[in-house]
């Protein structure tokens, strides 16, 4: 135990093999007690999306189902299909223009700092933090004098508006590791700001556009205050109608769980496809200046 | 030298148009929600949305009656129930996070699976999470059913007992005391840094603010008779439930600094002659103190704006689980009482501010001096 190995690189190895029996025992434990606390969630919910609605009762809960009733996801499209074309739409639009933004901004801030940036910044992200009751009556009020209340370019905007701090903030940490001498040797040659962002900058903004996108995607897509608030039926997101169908007194269980599912698997399937990058998005919204 | 004033006029060009929208959006907005609170705007019904309603300006009276008036108990049992259950999970967060963190530290086979399940709730709306939840925890099926437990003492979301429940009135005396106290500690810590000026105004202030406490603080009285709030434990199931969700994000978090930390630290201190466990307690979890200070303040925010997530699992009409935010929205947009709904969207906002602004101050502060 206390013989100093000879390499940093072997350490972890020597130390923790001869001990393999209890402390990696115990690791291994909590993983999957963790696991559990984790994963009977999504087994109740398949389970109980798959079977009829007489079978789901108090005894059979956590069994299988006796055969796979695919019946409760086409009822669930039937009422909520519409709205996840709306979500789509939604999000794909609120993403591309919020992202947009955030690149110019983070290129405008972090390339080409002028006195008093880091302020400016600083208030720019304190509309990340602030509860969205702060500001929904007048958000309410100006939606509805624009005419754009219950249809879905309202909702668009407040997700751009309120989506800007967030793609600035990572764009901005993004750029910030591109070397300024990159940029500097560009206004040697003579380019100017639009030059520069479009034959530097964004052609190497690719993996901060994947970060933005995954983040401002999911969190659109997810997003509930203003979907209550701005959309009428008909324009209404998925997290709405979800909503709608899992309240009251829904006896049939299968039909929210089924509801729940459809609702979960774009962000799901960003997330196991892109994690790495979803990560970086929550990592980035902890500030780190 | 012109060249370059003409680019970075471009670069304020570009931000203008996100500047205006958000000062519009952010800071207009919250001026215009402050300025509805003070009015009476909805207290009468028929004026709420009428295309000119007549608005009159009657000062703080909208907190005033929130804080105090027989009509609005459930705001402030409220704002305790947002209290306990801040407190709650960023706890359950924390623990539940770094514990994950530790032992994804400890490089187990097949790490990348691992962390993918404790993080992927993150990825899922609170609406997702919540309807699943509700599920889980119905009375007649699921936890109650896996663990055999009695359905009739175990209703998880449709409790009404409340625990540790203290008269409203006592309020203003339970404040002062507690803020009274955190001076006396400030003053300790000022008296041992040496600091004779601030150890005598905190100590002087801690003197004051007990002494009301004790003399003035019990005649204090908000309300003609007792209240009772506290911990309504079917928020149990709705907190179990964010941690779920939000446990992951804590995780990612902490073992982004574990792997931070050199492994020469660790190396140093094995050859100091620590064990394992002084390892820990001296080296890794101080260098974790910072990463502790930010999931706070972040849970903390997403915690004090929880709504959703409650809207899910109990529905927006179930007293018991009721939070500030949920309230705001019911107050605004189903009675339209619209200036109690700003009035309660503003409390809303200084909760966060207090402890958002101070944040991007400290992670400001330091930028500033070499930008």
């Amino acid at each position: 135990m206390t013989t100093t190995p000879l390499s940093p690189v072997s350490a972890p190895s020597t130390h923790k093999s001869p001990r393999f029996s209890v402390a990696r025992g115990l690791m291994y434990l909590g993983l999957t007690i963790a696991t559990l606390f984790f994963l009977l969630p999504i087994y109740l919910l398949v389970v109980t999306a798959f079977k009829t609605p007489d079978a789901i009762n108090l005894a059979t809960t956590w069994q299988l189902p006796k055969f796979l009733n695919w019946a409760s996801f086409s009822d669930a499209w039937a009422k909520v299909g519409g709205n996840m074309g709306n979500s789509l739409f939604l999000a794909m639009t609120a993403t591309a223009i919020s992202a947009m933004l955030g690149s110019l901004n983070g290129y405008a801030l972090s390339k080409w700092r002028f006195r008093g940036a880091n302020t400016l910044f600083a208030f720019m992200l304190f509309g990340m933090f602030i509860p969205y009751q702060s500001v929904l009556i007048p958000l309410f009020q100006f939606i509805k004098s624009l005419g754009l209340y219950g249809s879905i370019w309202g909702l668009i905007l407040a997700h751009v508006v309120y989506g800007i701090p967030i793609t600035t903030l990572i764009f901005r940490n993004f750029y910030a590791d591109v070397p300024d001498a990159l940029v500097e040797a560009a206004t040697i040659d003579g380019a100017g700001f639009w030059s520069i962002y479009s034959k530097v900058i964004f052609p190497i903004s690719v993996p901060g556009f994947v970060v933005v996108i995954i983040w401002q995607f999911t969190q659109v897509w997810n997003e509930f205050l203003f979907a209550a608030t701005l959309t009428s039926s008909g324009s209404q997101p998925v997290t709405y109608a979800l909503s709608q169908l899992a309240g009251g007194q829904a006896v049939s269980w299968n039909l929210p769980m089924a509801g729940a599912i459809l609702a979960a698997i774009p962000t799901l399937l960003v997330y196991i496809v892109l994690g790495r990058y979803f990560v970086r998005g929550l990592l980035a919204g902890s500030v780190k200046g | 030298m012109k060249r370059l004033s003409t680019d970075r006029l471009w670069a304020i060009a570009v931000l203008t148009p996100s500047v205006i929208l958000l000062a519009v959006f952010v800071y207009g907005f919250i001026f215009r929600t402050a300025y509805t609170s003070l009015t009476d705007w909805g207290n009468d019904p028929a004026q709420a949305f009428s295309l000119t309603p007549i608005i009159r300006f009657i000062g703080l009276q909208n907190y005033h009656d929130l804080f105090t008036s027989n009509l609005n108990a459930r705001f402030r049992q409220d704002l305790v129930s947002t209290l306990f259950f801040t407190v709650f999970f960023i706890a359950g967060c924390l623990g539940l996070g770094l514990s994950m963190a530790l032992l994804l530290d400890r490089n187990p086979k097949a790490e990348g699976i691992w962390r993918t399940i404790f993080l992927f709730p993150m990825s899922l709306s609170f609406i997702v999470t919540g309807t699943i939840w509700r599920w889980m925890l119905q009375p007649q099926g699921g936890l109650n059913q896996l663990f055999h437990l009695n359905p009739a003492s175990n209703g998880w979301l449709t409790s009404r007992d409340s625990v540790w429940s203290f008269d409203w009135n006592k309020l203003p005396l339970i404040t002062a005391t507690i803020v009274g106290l955190v001076l006396l500690w400030v003053a300790w810590l000022a008296f041992r840094d040496g600091q004779r000026t601030r150890t005598w105004v905190a100590l002087g202030c801690a003197a004051l603010l007990l002494l009301w406490a004790l003399v003035i603080g019990p005649n204090v009285k908000l309300l003609p008779a007792p209240e009772l709030h506290g911990f309504n434990i079917a928020f149990i199931g709705i907190i179990i439930a964010a941690i779920w969700q939000m446990s992951g994000y804590t995780m990612a978090l902490y073992l982004a600094g574990l792997r931070g930390i050199p492994e020469e630290l660790r190396e140093a201190s094995r050859v100091d002659g620590a064990n394992e466990w002084n390892t820990y307690r001296h080296v890794i979890f101080p260098l974790l103190a910072p990463i502790t200070l930010s999931a706070m303040i972040i849970l903390g925010h997403i915690s004090l704006k929880i709504f959703d997530l409650v809207f899910a699992m109990t529905g927006p009409d179930n007293g018991p689980t009721d939070v500030p935010a949920l309230l705001m929205y019911i107050t605004s947009f189903r009675q339209n009482a619209l200036a109690v709904g700003a009035a309660i969207g503003t409390v809303l906002l200084l909760l966060v501010a207090v402890i958002i602004i101070p944040y991007l101050f400290s992670q400001f502060k330091t930028q500033e001096g070499h930008a």
